[in-house]
């Protein structure tokens, strides 16, 4: 259950590492999962508590949090899309469209989350969005969407699917433009300002679209 | 506290209870005093005519519950960390009266008491306790307990609770397939990605595991905290309940003792067909009534498929959690006596694409003991390890994700389930309204949108907030679920830098004031117990005297000394023999006090006359022990030497 931790016997503010120092890495955003997961390995198996059971109270603290930020890290830097959006967030850029706060007075209001759908995207989501709406009827008459609709669907999945796979292409691309900016030395110019808002626009699109790969499978595969 | 004390590991089951240790490179189960490795989890009241009442754990418990059902609590495990409220369903099938509800920890009552699921559990745990306290002849303080991966925090906390109270420190509590996993990967020591399916008595868990060079990382776990053999047995006997009324005109269900033999029946039918074509439900009623039912095992299959299916999608989702597709799990490794089923195998070996890959699950390990010899094994390790698990690390996960209940009552999630602990978060909190200085916080467990579908594990209160306009304060809150999967919280104002006070009320567990209370409670209750374990020393003791005896008479020594003697150390030890029958194990020492004084020259003169000046003042006991006669390695039945507390 819930207690509170035992206040720091050490009061002098530490400042906690960002997750890229706890790897000793740059801020780069192209890097080896399999380098990651080794260094991730090697750091367990010197800061797990498990090492520390036979210690002292404070060293089982100091261990438990320092295990609790390398997964936290680790957690973070392997998944392409939370390390570019934790790396954005480092940057002081603000995720308003991912953010969860906004998700979250969305759903508690009923509304849905304002989310602007790509100018390139509006046919094609026009058209989801009808054979959406034709199989949810049809499945209220109790009856089975006809063929057309249903190919349509499975069409349209196929079709957000691939994009969805080019659009972390896109990112990908974007990574590559970061990290040679921050080897130039120039993430704070007006560079890397450019690629930070081209990353945050790659984002939101592919979190659109990755919204819509999650509703037609929904409605596909109930 | 000694140095090298041993940990021990413990699997406090549903059903079954065992305690196990690291026994040089490979973990060894410790037996009880009837030389049982399984500790029946049932817990009751005995009431004796002039002794009064007291608490007996394991397989005398179990007997009561036949005899005297209202007086026996079993499948305890189901109701850790839950409310009343919770466990209605549950309650159809147990005999137990439970009291307690709105949020607070439910009560189960016994004789004229009321006890908590966690000092039942402590009951279980304390006869392990001494049972492995008996095989070291040491005490024993320390243990790693397993608990299901799909246990929440409340079952958790639950659980390290009930190990206090039987005065165990809980190193850590661990997954049960994870521990699983350990068992057999020290076996095995091969690399690649492993599911653990674990369907036990009252509990089903799957995990899947990645194994590289001595690192288990739990990489997805899901389950269902209330699905195991309990409902098998319990499907099994609503039918026979109902047919014994239809067919016979008898209504067992109020009749505790009769609804028990049937249970018992019904185990006995269900365990037979997992190796028999066919089964009978064999009970005999009031008024020379009997009831029989043959259950072909085409039949009992298809009742218990509805069951075995339930054990599926958490399958499906733990695969899909992982990101891995069937193939890459190489291995699957089968836990819990449920497993034993030939149904289940088929079921797992389907769904994992085993067969088709000429793959069979692993049941090389007893089902029912390969979580104890995991618990033994991350023991171990937690001792410092030895060196066959010096390259052993256990990485596990959350089971579910933890949240707060933000605006409207939707929950924010803040971990994901999935994520390797210990884990962390932050969040920032604001006031509401200007001056305001507490701010409140719920804190829920579960996948589900609304707070109110999840598990609520605890409402605390930010207090002492620095009077400032709404929305200034700033307070930082940080979320913590530490190694055993227990989450700790710890609160900052930042603007003022000033730590906030929490004042945490937990939904369903205890305060740590109530937990020290029920320490002192069940030692208070375990003086009957304790006595009779000294009496089981004594007596063992005394046996042993006497085996050295007979073997000293046989030898030289004997006719080396006087007639008077002879006769001295014959009557006493006849004495002895009649002494040690006896309940008092006070008049037992004495009497092995007696022979052993009168026995110390023919101890000493049964050795080699060279040695005999070394041993000079030795007594038979401790001769015979020099001699190699006495168990020198940890043995079951070794005496105990425990220092009580007053």
């Amino acid at each position: 259950m819930l207690e509170p931790a035992r206040e720091s016997r050490n009061p002098k503010p530490e400042t906690t590492p960002d997750y890229f120092q706890v790897f000793g890495l740059v801020r780069k955003l192209t890097l080896d999962p399999a380098e990651l997961e080794k260094e991730f390995y090697a750091q367990s198996r010197k800061l797990h508590p498990d090492r520390f059971a036979g210690k002292s109270v404070e060293e089982q603290e100091w261990a438990t949090e320092q295990s609790s930020l390398l997964n936290d890290a680790y957690r973070t830097l392997k998944d392409p899309i939370a390390r570019t959006e934790y790396l954005l967030s480092l940057e002081g850029v603000n995720m308003e469209e991912q953010s969860r706060s906004a998700s979250d007075s969305a759903r508690a209001s009923g509304t849905e989350k304002k989310q602007v759908v790509p100018p390139e995207l509006l046919e094609e989501v026009f058209e989801m969005n009808m054979q959406l709406q034709e199989m949810k009827m049809a499945h209220q008459m109790g009856e089975e969407p006809d063929a057309e609709t249903q190919q349509g669907l499975e069409a349209s999945r196929a079709n957000f699917q691939s994009k969805l796979s080019g659009i972390d292409e896109d990112l990908k691309a974007q990574w590559t433009r970061w990290d040679a900016v921050v080897d130039c030395g120039a993430a704070d110019g007006t560079i890397g300002a450019e690629v930070r808002d081209a990353m945050v626009e790659v984002l939101n699109r592919r979190s659109y679209v990755r919204n819509l790969v999650r509703d037609v499978g929904a409605a596909l595969d109930g | 506290m000694a140095e090298n004390e041993r940990i021990v590991g413990i699997d406090l089951g549903t059903t079954n209870s065992l305690v196990a240790f690291m026994q040089g490179d490979h973990p060894v189960i410790i037996p009880g005093e009837e030389g049982a490795n399984l500790l029946p989890s049932v817990v009751a009241l005995e009431v004796h005519a002039t002794k009064g009442e007291r608490i007996i754990v394991g397989n005398r418990a179990r007997n009561v519950l036949i005899q005297r059902a209202e007086n026996a609590i079993y499948s305890v495990k189901r109701l850790m960390g839950r409310g009343a409220e919770d466990v209605q369903e549950e309650l159809k099938f147990f005999p137990f009266r439970i009291s307690g509800g709105d949020g607070t920890v439910l009560k189960i009552q016994l004789g004229g008491r009321e006890f908590t699921p966690p000092q039942i559990s402590a009951y279980v745990l304390l006869q392990l306790k001494k049972n492995a306290e008996r095989y070291f002849g040491a005490a024993v303080t320390k243990a790693v307990i397993t608990v299901p991966a799909y246990f929440n925090d409340a079952q958790r906390q639950a659980t390290k609770d009930a190990g206090r109270i039987a005065g165990l420190e809980v190193l850590r509590l661990v997954n049960e397939p994870t521990a699983a996993a350990l068992a057999y990967g020290l076996d095995k020591q091969r690399d690649g990605i492993v599911a653990v399916y674990d369907f036990g008595g009252g509990t089903f868990d799957i995990s899947i595991l990645k194994l590289h060079e001595g690192i288990f990382e739990v990489v997805s776990t899901n389950g269902d905290t209330h699905l195991g053999g309990d409902d098998i047995d319990n499907l099994l006997l609503t039918i026979a309940i109902d047919e014994i009324k239809s067919d016979l005109g008898l209504d067992i269900r109020k009749n505790g003792e009769a609804i028990q033999a049937l249970r018992k029946s019904v185990i006995e039918a269900k365990v037979a067909l997992s190796s028999a074509p066919s089964a009978t439900i064999d009970l005999e009623l009031e008024g020379g009534k009997r009831y029989q039912r043959e259950v072909p095992l085409a039949v009992f299959e298809e009742m218990i498929e509805p069951i075995l299916q339930r054990t599926m999608q958490p399958c499906r989702q733990a695969i899909k959690d992982a990101g891995i597709s069937l193939e890459q799990i190489s291995e699957v490794v089968m836990v819990g006596g449920s497993t034993r089923i030939p149904r289940v195998r088929k079921l797992v070996t389907d769904l994992f694409g085993l067969g088709a890959r000429g793959k069979q699950p692993h049941t090389e390990l007893n089902p029912d003991e390969v979580v104890a010899l995991g618990a033994a094994v991350q023991a171990n390790i937690l001792g410092g390890g030895s060196i066959a698990t010096e390259n052993m690390l256990l990485l596990d996960v959350t089971p579910l994700s933890l949240g707060i209940e933000a605006l409207g009552g939707v929950v924010s999630k803040i971990i994901q389930r999935n994520s390797t602990i210990p884990a962390s978060a932050t969040e920032h909190f604001t006031t509401g309204v200007e001056g305001q200085t507490n701010v409140a916080v719920h804190v829920v467990q579960g996948e589900r949108e609304m707070a109110g579908d999840c598990r609520s594990l605890a409402r605390f209160d930010l207090k002492g907030i620095p009077p400032m306009p709404a929305g200034i304060p700033r307070i930082e809150v940080k979320f913590l679920i530490d190694a055993n999967g227990i989450l700790q919280v710890s609160a900052r104002e930042q603007r003022s830098g000033k730590q906030a006070q929490i004042e945490v009320k937990p939904t369903y567990g205890l305060t740590d004031e109530q937990v020290e209370k029920m320490i002192l409670d069940s030692f208070d209750y375990a003086e009957d117990d304790l006595t009779k374990r000294q009496v089981i020393e004594a007596r063992n003791e005394a046996e042993n005297l006497i085996l050295h005896l007979e073997k000293a008479k046989k030898s030289a020594a004997w006719s080396a000394i006087s007639e008077q003697e002879r006769i001295e150390v014959t009557a006493l030890e006849s004495e002895l023999k009649s002494d040690k029958e006896l309940d008092d194990y006070k008049l037992i020492r004495e009497s092995i006090e007696r022979l052993d004084k009168a026995s110390r020259k023919l101890a000493e003169l049964m050795m080699d006359t060279a040695v005999s000046s070394a041993m000079k003042g030795q007594t038979m006991k401790e001769a015979g022990e020099k001699m190699g006669d006495a168990p020198n390695a940890p043995h079951p039945f070794a005496p105990a030497e425990i220092e009580t507390k007053g």
